[in-house]
């Protein structure tokens, strides 16, 4: 082909500039009500944002390559039938090495989806699904004398074995309104999830064989709660007094079945008003170390993933 | 008058054959692959006559990857990526295997060098200017292989399974959770589930010496290649760096940095 057949096209090519749209606005509201949906309901006005944006995004490229798609396919019909014939012929006839070259990539595409999709999914959906749920038997409630603090240290899973030992103080407040009260806090700092430690004279270890295996109890005098890696500080309630923490020691559920004491899951708290029985706990779902789950800071981790 | 021509002396004749013994295998490989015209391509480049010890740091960098990647693969033949049999079997590294308290301080040690060497070497591409036009795209595949080094380095650190690969690797996880909206997501991925486990040693080494490393070896594959392709820098101070040669500059002053001695140590300027 000489360069000067190309001439009108590409001059004709100039004049088509693509005109202003408003598909890109449309896009970007579509994205500002995703980003509303994270934080309202991710749900209904998450999927609502995402119609938007894809729908806008289709139409803005196809707007964008409309002027592409058309203009090739007639570029290289025309250039064909001048080779073969020396008759320009117009026409909208589509080549045979473009249907082969777009059957490749077609096809290209295709295995490369079958093979990427369950591998990612793989890879991904493990970590979030099937999270199970762990029940730690500490022992018989005769072991936890009133208003003494324990360092409970068990294993959540004995079959995985010591990867999965923790550690939570537990007091025993006595009976309230006739149920046993405890205040269970794990050791867990709620800044970058370091072991804190208590911070006072610890006593007597005594161990206990229990369903989850050896219990390891020992006694301690806690004035609070200190983290050896940045030094966050605690009160007895679990509440941040110094230091880098968001929020207070994430606490564990607990219930009492014939007469031994069962820690459920761990949820988040922000501080504590007053203390023991009477402690009036401000509760949240479990959050990662460093999340805050109050104030304005909390609408950065508007969706957690899915846990026990 | 080939007569007049002295008869070649036997040493000439060994030294004779010796060539044609080493270039006949090495003319078979270039006549079926282009490889030698390759390789000679790349190492006889041409690059400015005022390069500096400082433009060595890329290629240290690499000889630290190299190490690190050599190391690594032998550490993995008696490593042992499970809860249970981690920490033994880098004591049996250490303390029991001949060698081994050398290979694996070379890996341990190697990998400091090796973020070393990549910050100075950034630094000397940073202060030399060698990143702007044509070069950009270098600088952000060098970015690329900053990250990917550095993630080498975080999930290198879980693998001895002692309390400070265990900690370290609890605080740089939950340091990813608290990254606004995905971080809780990315902490939970990169924990494989919502404490930390055996998927979280077996997970770490994974990428530490299979994902990463290939990453870092694409990587480097194109950061070479644009390095060959842009051509090397010359230092901020040559007078003979491109698009200094400027007509309206005085001749004598660029004269006078060049060639003192020619001037008689003339630096007057």
């Amino acid at each position: 082909m000489e360069p000067s057949e190309h001439g009108p096209d590409r001059d004709d090519a100039r004049h088509h500039e693509p005109s202003p749209t408003l598909y890109p606005l449309g896009f970007a509201v579509g994205i500002a009500v995703i980003l509303v949906g994270l934080v309202i309901d991710p749900l209904l006005i998450g999927v609502i944002g995402l119609a938007i944006t894809l729908v806008f995004a289709f139409l803005w490229i196809r707007d964008a390559t409309r002027l592409h798609r058309e203009e090739r396919v007639a570029v290289e019909a025309e250039q064909r039938k001048a080779e073969e014939t020396g008759v320009p012929v117009k026409g909208e006839r589509f080549p045979r090495s473009r249907f082969l070259e777009s059957m490749t990539v077609g096809l290209g595409a295709v295995i490369g989806g079958i093979v990427t999709v369950p591998v990612a999914g793989f890879a991904l959906l493990p970590s979030f699904l099937g999270q199970g749920r762990h029940r730690v038997d500490l022992g018989p409630l005769s072991q936890f004398p009133e208003g003494q603090w324990l360092v409970a240290t068990f294993m959540t899973d004995p079959a995985a074995g010591e990867v999965s030992r923790r550690t939570a103080f537990v007091r025993n407040n006595g009976i309230f309104q006739n149920v046993p009260s405890f205040t269970i806090i794990s050791n867990r700092c709620a800044h970058l999830g370091c072991p804190v430690q208590p911070n006072g004279p610890i006593g007597k270890t005594s161990f206990e064989s229990t369903a989850n295996g050896k219990v390891r109890l020992i006694q301690a005098t806690p004035a609070g709660f200190g983290c050896p890696c940045h030094g966050g500080q605690y009160d007895t309630e679990g509440n941040r007094t110094a230091g880098p923490p968001v929020r207070a020691l994430d606490r564990y559920a607990f219930e009492i079945v014939n007469g031994r004491l069962v820690l459920l899951s761990t949820f988040s708290v922000a501080f504590v008003d007053g203390t023991g029985a009477q402690a009036q706990i401000h509760k949240y779902k479990l959050a990662g170390p460093g999340q805050h789950v109050d104030g304005p800071e909390q609408w950065f981790y508007p969706l957690q993933p899915p846990h026990h | 008058m080939p007569g007049a021509r002295k008869a070649p002396t036997k040493g000439q004749i060994r030294r004779r054959n010796l060539e044609v013994a080493v270039q006949y295998p090495l003319d078979w490989l270039e006549e079926r692959s282009g490889l030698v015209g390759g390789v000679k391509y790349f190492l006889f480049r041409n690059v400015p006559a005022d390069t500096n010890w400082m433009q060595t740091l890329g290629a240290a960098t690499l000889t630290a990857f190299i190490v690190q990647a050599v190391t690594g693969v032998i550490l993995a033949m008696y490593y042992q990526p499970t809860p249970q049999g981690a920490y033994p079997s880098i004591v049996n590294i250490t303390d029991h295997l001949t060698l081994g308290w050398l290979v694996r301080g070379m890996h341990k040690w190697g990998a400091s060098v090796f973020i070393i060497l990549m910050f100075l070497h950034m630094g000397r591409v940073f202060l030399f200017g060698a990143y702007k036009y044509p070069r950009e795209l270098n600088w952000i595949v060098g970015v690329l292989l900053l990250l990917t080094g550095m993630m080498e380095g975080f999930t290198g650190y879980l693998l001895p399974w002692d309390q400070t690969a265990y900690w370290a690797s609890v605080v740089g996880i939950n340091l990813n959770g608290t990254a606004p909206f995905l971080g809780p997501w990315l902490a939970q991925f990169l924990r494989s589930g919502q404490e930390i486990s055996g998927d979280t040693l077996t997970r770490f080494y994974s990428l530490h010496m299979l994902l990463l490393p290939g990453a870092i070896a694409g990587l480097i594959g194109l950061h070479l290649y644009l390095v060959v392709r842009l051509g090397v820098t010359s230092p901020p101070w040559s007078p003979e760096a491109a698009g200094r040669d400027r007509p309206e500059e005085p001749s004598d002053l660029r004269q006078g940095l060049t060639q003192p001695a020619a001037h008689g140590g003339g630096g007057s300027e």
